[in-house]
């Protein structure tokens, strides 16, 4: 490539409130039109905002998740603007004191760990939906959304390819998940991306044109938009055409982006603070006891995984990969105290369970120290490998505890030498046959003896016990001859 | 009963002494607005059922010994105060056929203390203007010479209470809108502390100024209305968490003895009526006669008042009327074939001139490039006048100064003249550019009879002090005191 690419992100990210950010009406997803509002989030004269101490409380822990200061110190503004799924024609957002700044995270490129400086992060309103496809003359708004509070996390231009966007994305998003702040449903747009796109030629250092493509949901569009921006740009280039500076608009379902509008009809906001607001302050102390209930991070947790448990790190980044699975394994651990077993089980046996019924890790029927006591009981030899899969089966269909399974079932391992010796004894007087080929050296024969007491035993058998036996028993036959 | 003289005070001794009923005394007042109202149009709309069916509940309570101050007692709103299920139109082409969904709290608590609210009253639009000559409705007249102004924006509130079509209203203070109209009609008016009086369900004009605040006969009277509509309320984030230890209506009561009185010289220069500064210097003899010592004093920050008071009023105005787009609710104009044509428009159609020129002026003030020369050099204005108060109240217990530099206008006579409109207000407006409370109350007459308002303006949340002082004044004035005759 004959250019170098610098692109920043800014990360809408919709946070998990009960309620919005400036009434009492409920944060939700779907539903229909105009059911989750109120005078407060319609914009309805006369009426105020009040800020949701929770939003901001949230907000100050996804900035301490990605290692930003927060300002004792910051206030709301508004960003004027017409548009008819803005109620007050003014968005509640931050402009020059937000909440958090100056953060940032490590991601992994090519070439190693890489710094992504993240510049803000601020606390705004979102907006409502327009419906326009059906309709001839009108279109159709829903308010349900306005008034859900947002988090807009804003990089500086730290990265040059789709894929290292991708590493940051991914990265941010399960931050902001272990924190407990947003569930980042990118399906559901509560995670949304703006992405700013310029390319300049290898051996110079002044930055190109920039261009904006705004609220693209996916990962996987974020990467295609980077490819398809840099492409253009960098043809423009070859056509040696200039680059203008503009907004555009992604189709992630063609492939390719359209201009929207240049900087020159860029909006003038008014930003101003709000007067119906008063700052929002901080003393030190708050914002540690707000690092206090901060869960553990991912990152702490990769560490441990692969340090302290000894995972392999694509072991690791899967338990990682949602939080409901990774609080599951650390149960599991912590109840069990074998790591590994615990990832084996989880990886080998849960994860398939789930991707068979297509279940998300949030929705295992059982908790993680519930299955840590299954493997506590093939680790005292009280169930076999085995039968242990069965019981999983059971819990996973019946959500009926192990042990309860495991005594219903009849699967608890005999231990009793004088049954295990009985069977044994019966089982080589049935098999003759056998007995003397094994006694002429088919060791061939010995396994089928084996298999032969194991289903006599019902799976029950401890196959180290009854191997034992079985051996002694055959060598008495062997004295006997 | 002389109704042109009754106050709420003097009805609340009346209903609880069972000699007039709650439903009577409405009665009256309704009977009045309908004879009377299409001299003053004080009222844009009157809810008769309603009021009488409230007045119906009160007296229910006054039978149970359950009364309490403001029980049965008819009042007035201003018509940018919202009340469910009515109209608010703000007396705005924009919000013509604008019903409420929801009410006030300040007009909540009215409720709870069982008031019957007659109906809601006249104003400039979106309570910008100080004459009500501003409303895209009707002209309300003054009380006192019906050919002048009421005063404004609160013109039909203050009109309403000075012609006994409502024993006392409720308007809003932005820049003087209560103690203006007050002054102007020969009523009392009284602008609470900033954050005193919830805001909720106000329809905003400037939300940084913007309290709403009594309009009575007299200032007993206001201090009772404040009792019942101050308070801290959870839907205003702006709201004081302030509970006061005794009622408003305690602390009039007592004497000035001692007090120490501040008028601002500023206030004193050219502009200033010759009879008003003469009723001025007349009310300082009384006051020195009734204990007080009166101090000259200058605060040199005053003067920046009224440009600082315009651009950050219209600032936050041009921003606050955006939701008028012709989209939710209100005015929007036929046949648009585009947003853009349907916001402009609907706003163009809607919006009278006054609304128009301080939605540009803010627009500008706010606009990148001009930010930093207006707005934030008017907020920092806003910084040394709130210092020169805080500063003035270390020496003096209240500030003292005329409520306007004339009386009421001739109607008509300023309305292509807007800067001469504003400097109407150039005497109110620097006590909501420092949150602080004032009160405005008659101290005199000119030679056509028109009343004069005198101002007591208090610390933050010196509302005692400031009623104290004026009801003071006021108990030496009242045989003085002249009531229109219609």
């Amino acid at each position: 490539m004959k250019y170098i690419p610098t692109i920043g992100l800014e990360i809408h990210c919709e946070l998990s409130t009960k309620s919005k950010i400036f009434c009492d009406c409920p944060v939700g997803f779907g539903g229909e039109p105009n059911t989750r509002c109120c005078p407060v989030c319609t914009g309805m004269p006369g009426t105020l905002p009040v800020l949701n101490e929770t939003a901001v409380q949230y907000t100050v822990k996804a900035g301490l998740a990605l290692n930003c200061e927060i300002n004792e110190f910051s206030k709301l503004d508004r960003k004027n603007y017409f548009y008819p799924d803005l109620p007050k024609a003014y968005q509640i957002s931050q402009f020059n004191l937000p909440i958090c700044i100056n953060g940032g995270l490590k991601i992994n490129t090519s070439e190693g760990e890489k710094f992504i400086s993240i510049e803000r992060i601020h606390l705004e309103e979102d907006a409502g939906k327009l419906t326009h496809d059906g309709f001839d003359k009108f279109s159709l708004a829903d308010y349900n959304r306005c008034g859900v509070p947002l988090i807009e996390i804003v990089t500086r231009p730290d990265l040059s390819s789709s894929e290292e966007a991708k590493d940051f994305v991914e990265k941010v998003r399960l931050m902001i998940l272990y924190s407990g702040v947003s569930d980042c449903r990118m399906e559901e747009g509560s995670l949304r991306a703006d992405v700013n796109v310029s390319v300049r030629p290898y051996g110079t250092d002044q930055l190109g044109t920039r261009t904006e493509m705004k609220n693209i949901n996916s990962i996987k569009a974020i990467v295609r938009a980077i490819d398809s921006e840099i492409q253009r740009q960098s043809v423009l280039l070859d056509e040696g055409k200039r680059i203008i500076q503009e907004t555009r608009r992604w189709d992630d379902n063609k492939g390719e982006s359209k201009s929207l509008r240049s900087k020159e009809d860029a909006h003038d906001y008014r930003y101003f603070p709000d007067p119906d607001l008063v700052p929002v302050t901080f003393s030190k102390e708050e914002i540690e006891a707000l690092r206090e209930m901060l869960p553990e991070l991912p990152n702490k947790r990769f560490e441990k995984y692969t340090t302290v448990y000894g995972l392999s790190e694509a072991d690791a980044n899967l338990l990682l990969s949602s939080v409901s699975l990774s609080d599951f394994f650390e149960s599991t651990t912590d109840e069990c105290g074998n790591p590994k077993a615990a990832t084996n089980f989880i990886i080998g046996e849960v994860l398939r369970r789930l991707n068979d019924s297509n279940l998300s890790s949030d929705l295992i029927p059982f908790s993680g120290n519930v299955l840590g006591r299954l493997i506590k009981m093939i680790e005292n030899e009280e169930v076999t490998a085995n039968n242990a899969k069965k019981v999983l089966a059971e819990m996973f269909d019946s959500g009926k505890e192990p042990e309860f399974i495991v005594s219903e079932n009849g699967y608890k391992v005999i231990n009793d030498i004088n049954e295990v010796e009985n069977t044994v004894k019966e089982i080589l007087s049935k098999n003759e046959k056998a007995v003397s080929e094994f006694i002429e050296g088919k060791e061939k024969a010995f396994g089928f003896l084996m298999g032969q007491c194991s289903r006599a035993l019902a799976g029950r058998g401890n196959p180290k016990v009854i191997q034992e036996i079985l051996r002694s028993e055959l060598n008495k036959c062997k004295g006997d001859l | 009963m002389d109704i042109t003289k009754l106050t709420i005070k003097e009805a609340r001794t009346l209903l609880d002494t069972k000699q007039i009923s709650a439903v009577e005394l409405t009665t009256i007042y309704i009977g009045r607005i309908k004879n009377l109202d299409n001299k003053i149009d004080a009222y844009l709309s009157v809810s008769e059922d309603s009021a009488l069916e409230q007045a119906k509940v009160a007296q229910g309570l006054i039978d149970n010994g359950k009364s309490t101050m403001l029980c049965g007692i008819p009042l007035s709103i201003k018509d940018n105060i919202c009340i469910e299920g009515t109209k608010t139109t703000c007396a705005s082409k924009m919000l013509e056929d604008f019903v409420a969904p929801y009410t006030a709290t300040s007009v909540n608590k009215l409720h709870a203390d069982n008031a019957v609210i007659l109906g809601k009253t006249n104003l400039d639009e979106f309570a910008m203007g100080g004459s009500t000559e501003n409303s895209a409705f009707k002209q309300t007249k003054n009380p006192f010479d019906l050919t002048r102004v009421p005063g404004g924006s609160s013109g039909g509130s203050a009109a309403s209470v000075a012609a006994s079509l409502a024993l006392g209203s409720l308007g809003s203070d932005t820049g003087g809108s209560v103690r203006q109209p007050a002054s102007f009609c020969g009523v009392v008016g009284m602008k609470p502390t900033y954050g005193l009086v919830s805001r909720y369900g106000l329809v905003a004009f400037a939300s940084s100024f913007d309290q709403i605040g009594p309009i009575a006969k007299t200032v007993e009277d206001c201090a009772i209305l404040l009792d019942s509509i101050c308070g801290h309320d959870p839907r205003d984030g702006t709201s004081l968490k302030y509970k006061s230890d005794s009622s408003y209506a305690s602390s009039v009561s007592g004497n000035i003895k001692g007090f120490k009185i501040g008028l601002p010289r500023e206030y004193l220069s050219e502009g200033l009526n010759s009879e008003v500064r003469a009723s001025l210097y007349k009310s300082i003899d009384t006051l020195e006669k009734l204990g007080a010592k009166v101090e000259e004093f200058s605060m040199p920050s005053l003067k920046h008042a009224i440009p600082a008071y315009y651009l950050i009023s219209s600032a936050e105005a041009s921003s606050n009327l955006s939701r008028f787009d012709g989209v939710k609710y209100g005015y929007r104009a036929d046949n648009c074939k585009s947003y853009q044509e349907l916001i402009g428009r609907s706003r163009g159609e809607g919006f009278g001139r006054e609304v128009k020129r301080r939605i540009l002026l803010g627009t500008y003030a706010l606009a990148s490039g001009y930010y930093d020369a207006y707005y934030n050099k008017a907020l920092k204005l806003r910084t040394l006048i709130s210092e020169g108060f805080e500063e003035a109240f270390t020496k003096y217990d209240v500030v003292l100064h005329p409520t306007t530099p004339e009386t009421a206008f001739k109607l008509g006579q300023n309305t292509d003249d807007p800067l001469t409109m504003y400097l109407a207000d150039i005497y109110t407006v620097a006590v909501n550019i420092a949150g602080l409370p004032s009160i405005s109350l008659p101290c005199g007459y000119d030679l056509n009879g028109l009343p004069i308002g005198l101002s007591f303006t208090g610390k933050p949340l010196g509302e005692r002090e400031i009623f104290r002082a004026a009801a003071t004044f006021e108990a030496d004035f009242a045989d003085k005191f002249r009531f229109p005759a219609i």
